[in-house]
């Protein structure tokens, strides 16, 4: 795209998006850390997390303000509307996803001296790698403003929901084998479910990126494959 | 051809329109305001369909392959574009692209120096008459097509008597019923609260705003088909600014209104329908919302963007 006529326009704008791009960063390495303290179980690193959540807010409220400014003082049109109306968007998601690494941290302090089994582990992990992968690819797609590789990230959001289905059902069973389980279990299912959130975030960043290079929303329906909300467990005394 | 630019300063008794071909007939305006019927006056406050799409809108005028040369140069290249009906309508574009050449045409104001030359159709409805046509009266034309300048231009007269210029000229005299269309006129360009007490003072005597709005309420007086706006704020501060604007979203609902703007918020806020001109020919033309949010043409997106040159 040109430049603007108004070069402090476009710094603006650049500025903005680097803005971004930064918090994005964060967002990703606070999930991966979440995760990996979660299955180390180090609190330390939890705790890292917990204080580095704060560093994305206020990247959060510095782009807020930013962008209100930008529309204040620019009266942005089209393209440069969407621009700053995605930024918005996508900066509230990355708060989000910064939060539930945050609270997935939190599970972790809570689990200190709870039994540590690999085993109830393994299904949370691999989901977690799933869920790293498709935020990084979407982060990607942003500053690329690749809304193929976007939709890429949007079409397989049902995978992880599948995932998530699946790893419901599986920790249940731990939790009837042993009641001992209990406690992790019901960590880890949070733990879980906070990630499979993190995966719907990077599928809104993925609409709005589709938003920001075609100038119209999304209409179709996501693909949903999370069917925990019907799933019951049957007692045959 | 009369000197129409005098007409207005020669009123008197024996005036009389110049018709050209045209007949009485032709002419329904000339008496049409003493003796409207009652559908005429409902048809003025009934607001027009919702309906955004320009497909199955009902149209005021429809420009069709218009060129326009001012003696030799070409102004207008093949111009394409509709008028919705009680809609209004903005032109934008750069200077020099041809915005206010062709917001004149529909008012034949090119005709007032020698050499310029139409070519192509403006096409007037419900009538279906080409009003760029050499057959057709300039002075027909600007008796149902009024036209509101940049900078306000009351005549030095009292505002009552601004108002119902554009009455006498058509030939209403009966006091009543200029005074019921002049305290409508000014109703309806929202100045009437303000000179109600003043009607016999100099038009002179209003703020800028309030001298456009009167010249707005001239041009609405004798009830126009359309009005035609040519950068109608761009002498006014912000304030006068938003009560035109706010008067132009309303009157957008009963009367056909062409509006040019260098203002893009401005047509951005008031406008329906945008058109976007460019070098003289038809760039872009579509609903506002999407021309502003989502234009199909790389050069409207430059422009609107401030990307342009």
């Amino acid at each position: 795209m040109t430049e603007h006529i108004l070069k402090a326009f476009d710094e603006d704008l650049r500025e903005i998006s680097s803005r971004l791009a930064e918090m994005g960063g964060i967002a990703e390495r606070l999930v991966a850390e979440s995760v990996d303290a979660l299955v180390r179980r180090d609190t330390a690193l939890a705790q890292r997390v917990i204080a580095a959540d704060d560093a994305v807010d206020a990247l959060q409220r510095e782009i807020e303000e930013k962008s209100i400014l930008t529309i204040a003082r620019r009266q942005p049109m089209a393209v440069d509307l969407r621009e700053i109306v995605s930024a918005l968007r996508i900066t509230n998601d990355l708060e989000r996803v910064g939060d539930l690494a945050k609270n997935t941290a939190k599970r972790v302090l809570a689990l200190d001296g709870e039994y540590h089994a690999q085993k109830q582990l393994r299904g949370v992990k691999h989901m977690a790698d799933m869920v790293q992968q498709r935020l990084k690819q979407v982060l990607d797609a942003y500053g690329a403003r690749d809304e193929e590789r976007a939709m890429d990230v949007w079409r397989r959001d049902g995978e992880i929901d599948a995932m998530y289905t699946s790893l419901f059902r599986e920790l249940l069973t731990y939790m009837m084998e042993d009641p001992r389980h209990i406690t992790l279990c019901i960590h880890l299912l949070f733990a879980a479910k906070n990630i499979e959130r993190i995966g719907d975030h990077a599928t809104n960043i993925a609409e709005t990126i589709y938003y920001l290079v075609v100038g119209e929303p999304l209409t179709e329906e996501r693909p949903k494959l999370d069917t925990t909300s019907f799933t019951k467990v049957s007692l045959n005394g | 051809m009369a000197p129409v630019q005098n007409s207005l300063k020669t009123i008197d008794p024996g005036f009389r329109v110049p018709l050209g071909d045209l007949t009485m007939d032709d002419l329904t305006v000339q008496d049409s305001l003493a003796n409207r019927p009652p559908e005429a006056d409902a048809l003025i406050t009934k607001p027009a369909p919702q309906d955004e799409q320009v497909a199955d809108a009902p149209l005021r005028a429809d420009v069709r392959d218009l060129n326009f040369y001012y003696a030799e140069k070409q102004a207008l290249n093949r111009v394409n574009f509709p008028i919705v009906d009680r809609k209004v309508t903005a032109l934008i574009g750069p200077s020099g692209c041809g915005k206010s050449t062709l917001l004149r045409c529909f008012n034949r104001m090119h005709d007032l120096y020698p050499g310029n030359r139409y070519e192509g159709e403006i096409r007037l409805f419900p009538e279906d008459i080409n009003i760029v046509s050499r057959d057709v009266d300039p002075m027909y034309v600007r008796l149902r097509i009024g036209m509101v300048f940049q900078k306000p231009n009351p005549f030095p007269k009292s505002v009552y008597e601004n108002v119902a210029a554009g009455l006498w000229v058509r030939g209403v005299r009966r006091k009543s019923i200029v005074d019921e269309r002049v305290e409508l006129a000014l109703q309806r360009s929202a100045l009437w609260d303000e000179v109600k007490d003043r009607l016999r003072e100099s038009a002179y005597g209003l703020s800028g705003g309030q001298q456009q709005r009167l010249c707005i309420a001239r041009a609405l007086a004798p009830d126009p088909e359309i009005i035609l706006l040519d950068e109608p704020t761009s002498a006014l501060d912000p304030i006068a600014t938003s009560k035109i604007e706010e008067l132009i979203s309303v009157l957008g609902e009963t009367v056909t209104i062409v509006i040019v703007t260098h203002n893009m918020q401005q047509a951005a806020r008031i406008s329906n329908f945008t058109a976007f001109m460019h070098l003289g020919v038809m760039a872009e033309y579509g609903p506002t919302e999407k021309i502003f949010t989502n234009p199909s043409e790389k050069r409207t997106l430059d422009y609107i963007t401030g990307r342009f040159g």
